[in-house]
């Protein structure tokens, strides 16, 4: 068979198998959940965007970039959203924002290679791992043999937590520009195979699966917001739109690495990201999607609580992370960073494992034990409503 | 039959001329019927066993090298691919600027910072196009090659050592001694100044260890995992106290102040020992020689282990005293490195895809820029491995996305190209508003500009089967296809088999 006829055929076959939405998302089990991440690429500052308008030593840190505590969105009597995520009230007042408070590890790496790395496998701070902590959870508890693709990346070059040679992840910035390349790939059996070419053939028939179930036709009523996150928004959507069964979708926001000016383009960045998760929540709402999607944020660091002499933060250890979704139980999680006692480098000691937020994902939302593939045990958060 | 035609070759029949020409007439039809049956240590590599260890040891080769190396015996081609011509490409003019400490950034103003940093960032890629280059030209293949496998043994990476002079530096070290002596190359490694910033030896003083150089010299440079212990790492973390670099030069320095001269015990052995020392008493563990054997196999052969393979090779490193040609030798004129069963069971890395596709075909590449990214994009960003361990390689270099990304270039590359063509309109530079953004741009435009005369490769192959010119296995779709020249070549060249090497 030709190429160009293979394709037709590979074309039928999708159309065919255009799938209905799921009719009663409640009663999603498993990988039938989905999750959505969001890389916050550079590290955002947790002390501006959870924060802490009634410590004096934040205002004393931070004389310059300081949110002046009448500008601060208050969610208790101590604390406050930063006022780029005025967005975002919606949802802290319909209880499905979870905040988890300074989320680190023990002995943080300070580079943006390494940290995201150490986040990315679920490793120990001088731990090398080669698969990400998701390609090790499918490879422990695999994926139903119909599942489109282990994972859908949009944007970006890396796979971070999809990573690892067993990953059926693919990338893709528009769900359209996927299907054109993937024209160039074809699944084939040869009589036999070395294991590198098992391999390739493998990844061949993972794209061909993914293009096969992949759709870029939805309309949605949702007006996605204009911004490039708004975009990879609205990308995500088109993907779980497709009832192609892929567990996971990543997004990234970049640009948090506010080492100068940081107050103008933080605000930038984060009033992105919560116009993009308020669309996300609209857009997953119109597929009836939402009750069974967990959002969650994640960063290689934070920001050093004293500002920097170029009105910005360096890098930094522990952050604040969001969780949302439709039966998340919002709320504020985690020890808030204490800012009168910082360390050698002027940081603020973690109070939640970042491995505690994956273990919340392995264990109260797909239902799996998380310690075999964390390594050890970590107490998952109680955030999630049953 | 093995004996009989090796008398044929040596013996007395050689010396009737015609006789002579005869028999190897009959030779020459026997070796093409496929059952060779002659000590191929002897005989000529033919094009299939030339094509593979140009591909393996070298960086991929034209028709006409591959030709050339087909006439040579195993022995002939691996003198020939020894050999060291010189010659390199000119490097980027602020090498030998006055070197610029990376920790004096902290001293500067805002702006002052973002300029070097942006600059930084420049010199990065431009060390990337001038390696790119080198290797697209080298006539040493084979030493670009081992001066990539000791960047990836040797680990360093400009995110950390923040200075792209000193990266330079250690390129050229690595270059200098790839074909050399590992005895002096680890040497020379554990003073390269980029390699004291990447592993924090700068920290390492006497009474305040850093133990960063000190665990992976052993782990990953020399012994391997489970051959020492915790408290070897701490003894040989003192040793090295004092390793150091001048912040005013970049060079390398020894500050006495700062060593801790008194006793320690590294691996049973007690002295008080400084940092060459411990070098001297690592080399002489027969675990580091196995160790560097090992990963020769992996790199040219097979990512199965073969033991008694492996220990061929590692004693010819320790027999000769490290040298490295000699574990080399053993290795390109064994067995089993041209068995069918090792054939296309490697994972092209990035460089392999891209250098080896430009110099397999000839390609015209006025500005190497574009696959500078490409590279990028399939994972590998010379001189900036993902961590000390380097870039893992093998099967985790193809996933969906980078295997599309591979393919787009690929069929990119293969598209109607004619050795003279117009710059299309759409191939002229837009104006840039930043420097990141002229870069993509001149990449876009180079693209456009790469050249590639498939009339005057397909003619070369004269003949022979094109997947034998392409490929190191059999296409996975072949069959059925009826299309020939162009079209069949671009059918190869994204066929699952042009991946593998």
């Amino acid at each position: 068979m030709n190429r160009r006829g293979f394709m037709t055929a590979v074309g039928a076959a999708a159309a065919a198998t255009w799938l209905p939405l799921p009719a009663a998302a409640a009663a999603l089990r498993g990988y039938e959940r989905l999750l959505v991440l969001i890389e916050l690429k550079g590290g955002n500052d947790g002390f501006n965007t959870v924060i802490p308008y009634t410590d004096a030593e934040y205002y004393r840190l931070r004389p310059g970039i300081a949110i002046p505590r009448e500008q601060v969105l208050p969610i208790d009597a101590h604390t406050g959203l930063h006022p780029a995520l005025l967005p975002l009230m919606d949802l802290w007042q319909a209880g499905e924002l979870a905040l988890v408070q300074n989320v680190g590890y023990p002995r943080p790496n300070l580079s943006h290679f390494r940290s995201i790395e150490i986040w990315d496998t679920a490793a120990g701070s001088s731990e090398y791992l080669d698969a990400g902590w998701l390609t090790r959870t499918f490879a422990s508890t695999p994926l139903p043999a119909n599942t489109a693709a282990d994972g859908v990346v949009v944007g970006g070059a890396e796979l971070g937590p999809l990573a690892g040679v067993a990953s059926r992840a693919v990338t893709l910035l528009n769900p359209e520009q996927f299907l054109r390349q993937s024209r160039l790939a074809a699944p084939g059996s040869p009589a036999a195979v070395n294991p590198a070419l098992a391999h390739v053939l493998r990844v061949e028939q993972a794209v061909t699966d993914a293009a096969a179930r992949l759709r870029a036709d939805r309309v949605f009523a949702t007006a996605f917001p204009a911004s490039g996150f708004g975009n990879a928004v609205r990308t995500a959507a088109q993907v779980a739109a497709s009832g192609a069964g892929v567990p996971v979708i990543k997004l990234s926001l970049n640009g948090f690495d506010t080492h100068v000016g940081q107050l103008a383009r933080q605000a930038r960045l984060l009033k992105d990201l919560a116009e993009g998760l308020v669309a996300l929540k609209s857009a997953l709402s119109e597929l009836g999607l939402w009750e069974s999607t967990l959002v969650m944020t994640y960063a290689e660091f934070g920001r050093r609580p004293r500002q920097n002499q170029s009105g910005g933060t360096d890098h930094g250890t522990s952050s604040v992370h969001m969780v949302t979704g439709g039966r998340v139980r919002g709320g504020l999680y985690g020890a808030a960073p204490d800012l009168a006692r910082l360390d050698g480098t002027g940081n603020v000691q973690h109070a939640v494992d970042f491995r505690a937020m994956y273990a919340t994902v392995l264990d109260r939302w797909w239902g799996m034990d998380a310690a075999g593939i964390l390594r050890g045990r970590h107490a998952p958060l109680d955030l999630i409503r049953v | 039959m093995k004996f009989l035609i090796a008398v044929m070759m040596g013996g007395k029949c050689g010396t009737d001329l015609r006789a002579g020409f005869l028999l190897r007439r009959l030779l020459a039809l026997w070796l093409m019927s496929g059952w060779v049956a002659l000590p191929a240590a002897a005989a000529p590599l033919g094009h299939d066993d030339a094509r593979h260890l140009l591909n393996r040891a070298g960086l991929g080769a034209g028709i006409a090298e591959v030709e050339s190396y087909a006439r040579l015996t195993r022995a002939q081609a691996t003198e020939r691919l020894l050999a060291v011509r010189g010659g390199v490409v000119s490097e980027p003019d602020w090498v030998d600027e006055p070197y610029f400490p990376p920790g004096r950034l902290r001293t500067l103003d805002a702006e002052a910072r973002t300029r070097i940093q942006v600059e930084r960032a420049e010199r990065s890629i431009e060390l990337r196009e001038w390696w790119l280059r080198q290797m697209l030209v080298t006539p040493d293949p084979l030493r670009e090659r081992m001066t990539l496998f000791w960047h990836n043994h040797f680990v360093s990476g400009v995110q950390k050592v923040l200075s792209p002079q000193l990266m330079y530096r250690q390129n050229v070290l690595l270059r200098e001694h790839a074909l050399g002596n590992f005895r002096e190359l680890l040497h020379a490694v554990a003073r390269d100044p980029a390699m004291v910033r990447y592993l924090d030896s700068a920290f390492n003083r006497k009474g305040q260890p850093n133990e960063n150089f000190a665990r992976e010299l052993m782990e990953l440079f020399t012994l391997g995992e489970g051959i020492y212990t915790e408290q070897d790492v701490k003894e040989v973390a003192r040793a090295f106290t004092g390793w150091s670099i001048n912040p005013n030069t970049g060079e390398f320095v020894f500050r006495p102040a700062q060593h801790d001269d008194g006793p320690k015990t590294v691996l049973g052995r007690q002295g008080n020992f400084g940092g060459d020392e411990v070098l001297d008493i690592l080399l002489d563990r027969p675990e580091t020689a196995a160790l560097i054997a090992g990963k020769l196999w992996r790199e040219f052969v097979s990512p199965k282990p073969a033991p008694a393979e492996v220990a061929r090779i590692a004693s010819a490193l320790r027999d000769s005293g490290y040298d490295i040609r000699a574990a080399l030798r053993v290795l390109f004129t064994s067995d089993a490195f041209y068995a069918p069963a090792h054939r296309g069971v490697l994972v092209k890395s990035p460089v392999d895809l891209v250098v080896g596709t430009l110099r397999q075909f000839e390609f015209e590449v006025p500005d190497g820029l574009p696959f500078v990214f490409a590279m990028g994009q399939f994972g590998q960003v010379l001189f900036a491995p993902p961590n000390v361990k380097g870039w893992p390689g093998g099967e985790l270099w193809i996933n969906a996305t980078t295997l599309l990304r591979r393919k787009q270039l690929l069929d990119t590359l293969f598209q109607d190209r004619l050795a003279v063509g117009p710059v299309r309109a759409d191939m002229m530079m837009a104006a840039a508003a930043t420097p990141a953004a002229a870069r993509r741009e001149r990449a876009r435009v180079a693209m456009g500009r790469v050249r590639f005369d498939g009339d005057a490769w397909l003619t070369r192959v004269n003949g022979m089967p094109l997947e034998r010119a392409v490929l190191a296995v059999a296409p996975v779709h072949a069959g059925g296809n009826v299309s020939s020249g162009m079209d069949h070549l671009r059918e190869l060249v994204l066929d699952p088999a042009y991946q593998l090497k």
